[in-house]
């Protein structure tokens, strides 16, 4: 490929080639600060859907080990999102050394909150509250468990904010580093946040899982605890790995449920979340 | 008919409140199980039985007095669909 670019997100390592720079110069600005990996894990390719078309109507189709056979080639202009998405896809389906839980996750004094949900109950958005408030941001998209130790690693990517999300996560955090603003890509307008500096810093310590959350948007707060079981069958549904991992990942899961409180939150807005959470976490 | 499930080797089990998860290593499948089904594969590993014998079996060692012929048949049925049980 004409331009490369590695990264290091926690444990796990990217290459991502293009046939452009353009993607490859906002994936090395905004994680600057993350290190080089040694060896990558994964490989994404950014190629132009016909030979031609790296230079007329630039179009983007994903290459990788893992794709998606009905994805749609990205104009150029969304390349960022492309290598991003990509990149997902590939740890998604290809990650075997950790059970990948499709949640967030935030940590404090060592001990991790580990968030899922479906798109739009507000695990992300719940999260990068936290962290404004001094948590460290462990990730939003995949929290892995590690299947020896059962500790949470952190995967702490460019945050993917969508559409009202932008807005209310710049005036959160104005001083955050943010990528170029993608409007009208198929998920709507898309601008990448950078994790803060304890984040990136911090990425390489991994933590003890110590409450499983399942927030839900846009009710009166109430919390309740939630069954190992129910927990276990929501977990399995969260992962993108579960199958693949075979018993290491019933064995992992099994002992996450059964050594983990889990809650469901409802919450009408992100200050009640907020409360919720921290008058939980005291009672553990 | 005769019922056998497979060794118990070939199962791996966690107990989560009312319920057991189940890893079925020749499949690789994950069950989650209530009461008497757990029971059930723990009498069938040790031998293959018919329904009666299961039955006096399954009272005798887990105290399920109230258990009725017509359940655990149906029981049976669910846990040789899931691949769990078959005849012997």
């Amino acid at each position: 490929m004409r331009h490369v670019f590695s990264v290091r997100i926690g444990p796990i390592g990217f290459r991502v080639g293009s046939d452009w720079r353009e993607p490859i110069d906002q994936l090395r600005e905004l994680y600057r600060y993350y290190p080089s990996p040694n060896l990558p894990d994964f490989t994404v390719r950014l190629e132009a859907t016909r030979p031609w078309r790296r230079l007329v109507r630039p179009s983007i189709r994903i290459a990788g080990d893992y794709t998606l056979p009905e994805a749609a080639p990205l104009p150029l202009a969304q390349g960022l999102l492309a290598a991003e998405m990509a990149m997902n896809l590939q740890l998604a389906l290809g990650g075997r050394r950790h059970l990948l839980l499709h949640a967030s996750c935030v940590e404090r004094d060592g001990r991790a909150l580990l968030m899922t949900g479906e798109s739009g109950a507000g695990k992300s958005t719940l999260a990068t509250l936290l962290a404004a408030k001094g948590w460290r941001f462990m990730g939003d998209e995949f929290a892995l468990i590690d299947p020896e130790t059962g500790l949470v690693h952190a995967f702490p990517r460019l945050i993917s904010l969508k559409n009202a999300g932008i807005a209310a996560a710049m005036a959160a955090q104005p001083d955050a580093r943010f990528g170029p603003l993608l409007a009208g890509t198929p998920k709507g307008d898309i601008r990448h946040m950078v994790p803060d500096g304890l984040a990136v810093g911090a990425m390489d310590e991994p933590a003890r899982p110590v409450l499983l959350l399942f927030p839900r948007y846009g009710h009166a707060a109430e919390t309740l605890p939630v069954r190992g079981s129910e927990a276990f069958v929501r977990l399995t549904q969260a992962s993108t790995n579960y199958v693949a991992m075979g018993e290491a990942g019933f064995a992992t899961l099994t002992r996450l449920v059964r050594t983990v409180p889990a809650q469901a939150i409802d919450y009408p807005d992100g200050a009640a979340a907020v409360a919720q959470v921290e008058a939980l976490w005291r009672t553990l | 008919m005769r019922y056998r499930a497979p060794p118990a080797e070939a199962l791996l089990t966690a107990g989560l409140d009312a319920f057991t998860a189940v890893f079925h290593r020749p499949s690789g499948i994950t069950h989650l199980l209530a009461s008497p089904a757990p029971e059930i594969l723990t009498v069938l590993a040790d031998e293959p039985l018919d329904l009666d014998a299961l039955l006096a079996r399954l009272a005798d060692r887990f105290d399920l007095a109230d258990a009725d012929r017509a359940a655990l048949a149906a029981r049976l049925d669910e846990l040789m669909v899931a691949g769990l049980v078959e005849a012997a």
